[in-house]
C-alpha cells in the first residue's frame, strides 16, 4: 500500500484546542483508491496477466455462444463425414463420429469452465472453513483438521481422485465432487497459515479486549485479511481442476460420452493420432491454452497482491 | 479513600513451557480506587503486561494460566467468572489500550466503520446513533476533522492520531477501568506528552481509573497518582509518586531513578544497573533481586523478603526495612546518603 501512504501530517494539537484549526484542504489525497479498482489496473501491466485473461475471456465467450457459432449438434453423428481434415465447413475437422469438433470444442469450453468452477468453489468453501477453524482455535482441533489434510495430500490426487470417482461412480458431477475434495486440504493450508499469523495481530487482541465474540473476529478481522492468498489460490486452482477433470474424463472416469469434454475428446480419438491427428491436436490445445490462461493470471495475481513481491 | 475498583489479590499467573513452569506473576496484589491513575513501572520481563493480560482474562492459554489469586473487579471475582461475562465485561467496564497504534486498527476498515463496531457490541443503538457517538468520541479525544476523519482508514493517519482513536474507542463505553499497557512507547516524545495530558484529562472528566503499565519513570512523574514497582514477576515497592520517585526505598526503584538522565548533569557516564531481569523461576531461594544489588547481604541469598509496610501507606520488599536488621539499614542509608 505504499502508493497510499501520505506524508504523516503533524496534526496533533492539546487538548484544550481540541477542533477550532483551519486544514488545508486536500481532498484529492484523501480519496482512498479503493484496493479492487488499484489491483485491476496493476494487472493490467502486467503483460502475462493480460494475455491470461484475454484467452479465458476467448473461451468464456466461445462457450457462451456456442449454439450462435456453429449449426451443427455436438452429439449428432454423420458417420460419412468420419474423420473430416479441417475445412471451411467444418473449422477443425471431424471426429470418428463424423462430428464437428469445433462444436464440440465450444460446448465443451462450457463443460470445463463449469468444472472449474464449481470444484473451486467447493474446494474454496470447505478449504477456508476448515483452515479457519484449525488456525483460529489451535490445539487438538488443529491437530485432527491438520492431520486429515496431511493425509489427503499424501496421495497424488489423481490417484485419491479416482479411488473417490470409484466409490461414487464414474460421472462429471462425480469427478467434479472428487475434485473439490482433493483440492480442500490445499486451501486449507493456505489459510490456516495466515489465520496463524493473522492471530498475533494486535488488532486482534484489540478486538478481544473490546470484548468481541470470536465468530464475530473470523468474519470481520481473520476472513477479510486472509482473501488476498484465497483469490490467488482460486485463480491457479481453476487451471488445476480443468486439467484434473480432463485427466478424469480422459480415464473414463468423468464425464461420459456423448458429453462434448475435453479430456473425453483426447480419449475417444487417441487411436486416429496418426490418421486425424486434429482430432486430438484440438482438444489438446484447449486444455493447455485455458490452464495456461488460469496460470498465467493467477502467477499476475500473486505479483500484485504479495506485498513482498513488488519492486 | 474512595472506593475500589480493582484489586489484585495475591495473583499468581504461570506459564507452562517445556522448560518448565514459569511464574510470570508471582503472587502480585494491588489496589486501583476509582478516579485514580496507578502506574506499574519495571524492566522488560517483569511480568507488567502478564498482570494486565491476566485482569481482562486474555493470557494465551495455553500456556498460560492464572494458577491462584483473585482480581476484584466491583467485588467480582473475575479469576472465577464465565468467558460470557468477561466479554460483557471487556471494552465495556474495563477497556485496555496497547503499545502499537500502527497495528491496533484493521487495516481493511475505516475508523468510523471499527469505532462503531466497538460501540455496537455493548450498546443497543442504531447505526446513525452510534456513528454521532464516533464522532463525538473522536472530537473528545482532540482530533480535528473528526467528521472527516471518520471516513479515513488508518494508514491515513500518524501513530498519534491512531493512538487517540484507539483510546476513544476505549472510552466509548465510559469503562470504569482503562488498561493501559505502554500506551505511549512506540510515539515521539512530543506525541506522548499530547496522550498522557489525554488520558489525564479523561480520567478527570470522565472519573475513569487508569492502570497505566510503563518502563518510563517520565511518563509516571507525568501522570500518575500511586506508583507499583514491579520485579521478576513481583510487586516490589508502591507508594504514592512524589514519594517514591523522591525517596524511593526499595533498591531496585533507586536503581530505577538513578538510571534517569538529568538535566543538569551533561558530562557523566548514565547509571545503569548491573545485570539483566532473571527469568522468573518457581523454588529459587533468596531474593530476586540479590545478585544485582549492591546492599546485598547473606540473608537475601538465602530467604526471601516479604512486602514489609512502611510508614504512609508505602511497602518495600527488602530486607532492609525489616526492623530486625536495624545494623545493616543504617550501613545501607549511609550508602545512599554517600
Amino acid at each position: 500500500m505504499k502508493r497510499h501512504e501520505r506524508k504523516p501530517k503533524d496534526t496533533e494539537q492539546p487538548l484544550t484546542n481540541p477542533i477550532n484549526r483551519e486544514e488545508p484542504a486536500d481532498e484529492e489525497q484523501l480519496e482512498a483508491i479503493s484496493s479492487w479498482r488499484d489491483t485491476f489496473r496493476r494487472l493490467r501491466k502486467n503483460r502475462f496477466a493480460v494475455a491470461g485473461l484475454i484467452i479465458i475471456i476467448f473461451f468464456l465467450i466461445l462457450g457462451l455462444v456456442a449454439p450462435l457459432l456453429t449449426s451443427y449438434s455436438f452429439q449428432e453423428q454423420n458417420l460419412a463425414n468420419r474423420l473430416q481434415p479441417p475445412s471451411g465447413e467444418h473449422w477443425m475437422g471431424t471426429d470418428d463420429l463424423g462430428r464437428d469438433i469445433f462444436t464440440r470444442i465450444a460446448y465443451g469450453a462450457r463443460v470445463s469452465l463449469q468444472v472449474g468452477f464449481f470444484a473451486v468453489t467447493g474446494a474454496l468453501v470447505f478449504g477456508t472453513l476448515l483452515g479457519i477453524i484449525a488456525g483460529y482455535f489451535g490445539r487438538w482441533v488443529d491437530m485432527i483438521i491438520s492431520r486429515v489434510f496431511d493425509i489427503l495430500l499424501a496421495f497424488p490426487s489423481i490417484l485419491l481422485a479416482i479411488a473417490i470417482v470409484a466409490i461414487l461412480g464414474a460421472s462429471l458431477q462425480n469427478a467434479l465432487i472428487a475434485i473439490a475434495i482433493i483440492n480442500i486440504p490445499i486451501f486449507g493450508r493456505i489459510v490456516r497459515s495466515r489465520v496463524i499469523s493473522l492471530r498475533e495481530e494486535e488488532y486482534i487482541m484489540a478486538a478481544r479486549a473490546q470484548g468481541m465474540k470470536n465468530g464475530r473476529i473470523i468474519f470481520r478481522h481473520i476472513l477479510p485479511n486472509s482473501i488476498t492468498p484465497i483469490i490467488v489460490q482460486s485463480t491457479l486452482g481453476f487451471g488445476t481442476a480443468i486439467l484434473e477433470a480432463a485427466a478424469l474424463g480422459f480415464l473414463g472416469l468423468g464425464a461420459q460420452p456423448p458429453t462434448p469434454e475435453w479430456g473425453q475428446m483426447l480419449a475417444s480419438s487417441r487411436e486416429f493420432i496418426q490418421l486425424a491427428p486434429w482430432t486430438l491436436l484440438m482438444p489438446g490445445l484447449s486444455i493447455m491454452l485455458v490452464v495456461l490462461g488460469f496460470n498465467l493470471i493467477g502467477d499476475g495475481l500473486r505479483d500484485i497482491l504479495d506485498p513482498k513481491m513488488r519492486n | 479513600m474512595s472506593e475500589i475498583v480493582l484489586e489484585l489479590k495475591e495473583l499468581h499467573t504461570h506459564f507452562f513451557t517445556d522448560n518448565g513452569e514459569i511464574p510470570a506473576a508471582n503472587g502480585v496484589s494491588i489496589k486501583v480506587h476509582k478516579g485514580e491513575v496507578v502506574g506499574i513501572v519495571g524492566e522488560s520481563g517483569s511480568g507488567k503486561s502478564v498482570t494486565s493480560l491476566s485482569i481482562m482474562q486474555l493470557i494465551p492459554s495455553p500456556p498460560g494460566r492464572i494458577v491462584s489469586g483473585e482480581i476484584n473487579f466491583k467485588g467480582e471475582n473475575l479469576v472465577r467468572s464465565s468467558e460470557k461475562r468477561m466479554k460483557k465485561l471487556r471494552g465495556n467496564e474495563i477497556s485496555m489500550i496497547f503499545q502499537e497504534p500502527m497495528t491496533s486498527l484493521n487495516p481493511l476498515f475505516t475508523i468510523g466503520n471499527q469505532l462503531i463496531e466497538a460501540i455496537r457490541i455493548h450498546q443497543k443503538i442504531t447505526k446513525k446513533e452510534s456513528r454521532q457517538k464516533a464522532i463525538k468520541m473522536l472530537k473528545l479525544v482532540g482530533i480535528p476533522r473528526a467528521d472527516a476523519i471518520v471516513d479515513e482508514y488508518p494508514h491515513q493517519l500518524s501513530g498519534g492520531m491512531r493512538q487517540r482513536v484507539m483510546i476513544a474507542m476505549a472510552m466509548s463505553c465510559d469503562p470504569e477501568l482503562l488498561i493501559a499497557d505502554e500506551p505511549t512507547t512506540a510515539l515521539d516524545v512530543t506525541i506522548q506528552a499530547q496522550i498522557l495530558d489525554l488520558m489525564r484529562n479523561l480520567n478527570k472528566k470522565e472519573n475513569t481509573a487508569i492502570l497505566l503499565i510503563t518502563h518510563d519513570l517520565g511518563v509516571v512523574a507525568e501522570i500518575c497518582d500511586r506508583v507499583v514497582v514491579m520485579y521478576a514477576g513481583q510487586v516490589v515497592e508502591q507508594g504514592t509518586t512524589r514519594e517514591i520517585l523522591k525517596n524511593p526505598q526499595h533498591p531496585y526503584s533507586q536503581g530505577l531513578i538513578k538510571s534517569l538522565p538529568k538535566i543538569h548533569e551533561r558530562e557523566q557516564k548514565l547509571y545503569s544497573i548491573p545485570g539483566i531481569v532473571p527469568k522468573p523461576k518457581t523454588g529459587g531461594i533468596g531474593c530476586n533481586f540479590a545478585p544485582r544489588c549492591e546492599f546485598a547481604f547473606e540473608r537475601c541469598f538465602h530467604e526471601a523478603p516479604e512486602l514489609y509496610s512502611l510508614e504512609d501507606n508505602r511497602k518495600s520488599r527488602c530486607f532492609l526495612h525489616d526492623n530486625n536488621e536495624g545494623e545493616v539499614k543504617k550501613h545501607a542509608k549511609s550508602d545512599i546518603e554517600s
